[in-house]
């Protein structure tokens, strides 16, 4: 049933798409794997659309496709969008990332822009964010304020960004409590409120007292917030959901990004780039530190502070894996592509992966 | 020990009720013989009513009202279609839960960011307070009661009370029902609608009580499940009461487990809950003399009054 009901609306969200269309002006769009309204990650890119309109005023029309489901589906969405004139299409979600290659292969002269994934190709850029350096700092704060030193960490899939982002929140803390414990949940879902918070309920019905999330709704903040207890928000502020609970939020922020490739392609100078920004470049950005003392802030600032600078990068050598083997040189931060393919937990983290 | 038990029977509850709602209103519908997929949208437009309503007027009262009235005003819809102009029902059930999921959407998107009013659990002085039991059996909120409530009026209504025997008539042989002089059209309406009222109060639940919040799509497909329990029920109100603890259940449980840091792989644990159902429902439908005796012989069937 719930096949069908992709199917169908796959079908409704292709009509709405085709409504609007103008001749001379550039169309950019963009492929959502959630609804603009769940107030995290796609509604963060979707400010960023919203941002290239404002900008580029009537140079651009922009149009967007939510609720993409990753696989088939999302292959269908995206060709329907070349078809339609879209001069360039970003896709914004890790499992777009074959459908992506293999519309862009059909439209060689359409310029298309995958976000968190690794395959590129001529007219095939990809962009994304550093989120684990705001994780590294999310884990020194956990670690001053957890009272049970232990961490209640809701996850969506075992893919490298989220894998990645864990080991990066434990290296943080273990800098301040080589003893801090992670409990993690995977919800096996980016986005089902409901699920979130069954999850987060008994994350915190054990003894974890710090919640930290790397799916997209508010829901396991809220239920931070409603046992008392402290959390961090994913993608967008959600200070508004949790202003007793909030500590900081891990904010993405694709406005500069978006505004500079589709003015790019407007002057004719678009090339297929990786771009991975970080704090550095303002794609990472943390909200003001709230609910913890003025030592805790102060060095969560100085972390970020350094960070910037590329004084520090969470991801220094040598690193311990769970197996006890290590990676990297001392000193040396690991290379991007071994990042990027993270697969395995660092020493410390008392989960299996799954495989 | 004790605490981390509570905890889990709690949330089992909260994530239970919703399929429980949902399901009990789409059984009495199933029940008169009629097939309305549209679960999931009504479920949708009931958690944004419900949501708006209590945000604009400050009272999750009548957020839970807002939400009621909302699912059964968009099941009219879907009962005027199908019954009135006698269209499919499968076919216009899928559109209901595209165009109420649509709507739904459309209609929250003032509330997107707005932290929303909580539907407060409920203190029985000196009830609550008892250890372990007492936040259990009386700490719940309104609509927890309210479901098994529900079920209770249900089952009673169905099987001891003259209307339900029109209901089943009319569920099973709408022609004989006819001819007894029985409006089959007006009885689906109702029918209809009260499955609408509850998928309402289902998606309200999901907005005032289980996550307080509006989002796009936060019934996460919970409208199908309520159809599949329906059919795992076998149409008896009690057996869902049992079919919707226990996915409750095994998906809580699963979490619990992950938590416990014990290496079952957690692709598995999140498909459980669907492959318990799945093995429970065929054992149940082995039982072939009851399955039929119980399943609405005119599930699906358009009807059109030979005279």
């Amino acid at each position: 049933m719930k096949k069908w009901m992709a199917l169908a609306a796959a079908l409704a969200l292709g009509v709405s798409a085709g409504a609007a269309n103008a001749a001379d002006k550039l169309k950019a769009c963009w492929v959502y794997v959630g609804p603009v309204g769940d107030f995290g990650y796609s509604y963060q890119h979707d400010l960023g659309r919203k941002a290239v309109e404002k900008a580029l005023g009537d140079k651009v029309e922009t149009a967007f496709l939510e609720n993409v489901a990753e696989g088939p589906d999302a292959e269908r969405a995206i060709e329907r969008f070349a078809r339609e004139g879209c001069k360039i299409i970003f896709t914004t979600s890790f499992g777009f990332m074959d459908p992506t290659i293999k519309v862009a292969a059909k439209y060689p002269d359409i310029k298309f822009e995958h976000a968190t994934g690794y395959k590129k190709a001529d007219n095939v850029a990809i962009y994304n964010a550093r989120f684990y350096e705001g994780r590294y700092v999310m884990g020194q704060i956990a670690a001053k304020m957890s009272k049970t030193g232990t961490a209640g960490y809701i996850v969506s899939f075992p893919i490298p960004e989220v894998v990645m982002g864990i080991n990066a929140f434990m290296l943080g803390a273990q800098s301040v409590n080589p003893d801090f414990k992670v409990k993690i949940i995977w919800v096996n879902s980016w986005y089902d409120p409901g699920k979130e918070a069954d999850a987060a309920k008994v994350l915190l019905g054990q003894g974890a007292d710090i919640m930290v999330q790397h799916t997209d709704s508010t829901a396991p903040l809220q239920e931070a917030e409603k046992a008392g207890k402290l959390g961090f928000g994913q993608s967008s502020d959600m200070i508004k959901f949790a202003p007793k609970s909030q500590l900081t939020s891990n904010t993405d922020d694709w406005d500069p990004y978006y505004i500079a490739r589709v003015q790019a392609v407007l002057d004719g100078t678009w090339k297929s780039e990786d771009t991975w920004g970080g704090m550095k470049d303002g794609m990472v950005v943390l909200p003001p530190f709230t609910n913890m003392p003025d030592d805790v802030k102060k060095m969560a600032e100085d972390s970020v502070a350094k960070i910037k600078s590329g004084e520090f990068h969470p991801f220094t050598g040598p690193i311990t894996k769970q197996d006890g083997t290590t990676v990297g040189e001392a000193g040396k931060p690991l290379p991007d592509g071994e990042l990027l393919g993270m697969n395995y937990y660092i020493k410390g983290v008392d989960d299996k992966l799954p495989q | 020990m004790n605490e981390q038990l509570l905890s889990v029977i709690l949330t089992i509850i909260t994530a239970s009720t919703p399929l429980l709602l949902a399901a009990i209103g789409e059984l009495v519908v199933e029940r008169s013989g009629v097939l309305n997929l549209g679960v999931e949208g009504m479920m949708a437009v009931g958690a944004v009513s419900g949501f708006g309503a209590a945000l604009l007027t400050g009272n999750p009262y009548v957020g839970v009202l807002a939400a009621l009235f909302a699912g059964a005003l968009l099941s009219l819809l879907f009962g005027f279609l199908t019954l009135t102009m006698v269209s499919n029902q499968v076919a216009t059930g899928l559109a209901l839960t595209l165009l109420g999921l649509g709507t739904a959407g459309l209609m929250g998107e003032a509330f997107v960011g707005q932290p929303g009013v909580h539907l407060e659990r409920l203190h029985v002085p000196g009830l609550s307070d008892i250890p372990f039991i007492g936040p259990i059996l009386f700490g719940q909120d309104l609509m927890v009661y309210l479901s098994f409530a529900i079920v209770a009026g249900v089952s009673y209504l169905l099987f001891r009370s003259k209307a339900g025997l029109i209901i089943r008539a009319v569920g099973d042989s709408h022609q004989s029902a006819h001819a007894l002089g029985y409006s089959v059209v007006g009885v689906r309406y109702l029918c209809v609608m009260f499955g609408g009222a509850c998928s309402g109060l289902a998606g309200g639940y999901l907005s005032l009580a289980y996550t307080p919040q509006w989002v796009e799509n936060m019934t996460a497909g919970r409208g199908w499940i309520a159809l599949a329990l329906v059919v795992f029920s076998s149409w008896l109100p009690w057996r869902i009461v049992v079919g919707a603890y226990l996915f409750g259940t095994i998906t809580v449980m699963g979490f619990s487990l992950q938590a416990y840091g014990i290496g079952i792989p957690s692709q598995l644990l999140s498909a459980l809950p669907y492959v318990v159902t799945i093995l429970v429902l065929v054992l149940i439908s082995r039982n072939r003399a009851l399955m039929r005796a119980n399943t609405p012989a005119c599930l699906g069937q358009p009807f059109v009054p030979d005279r």
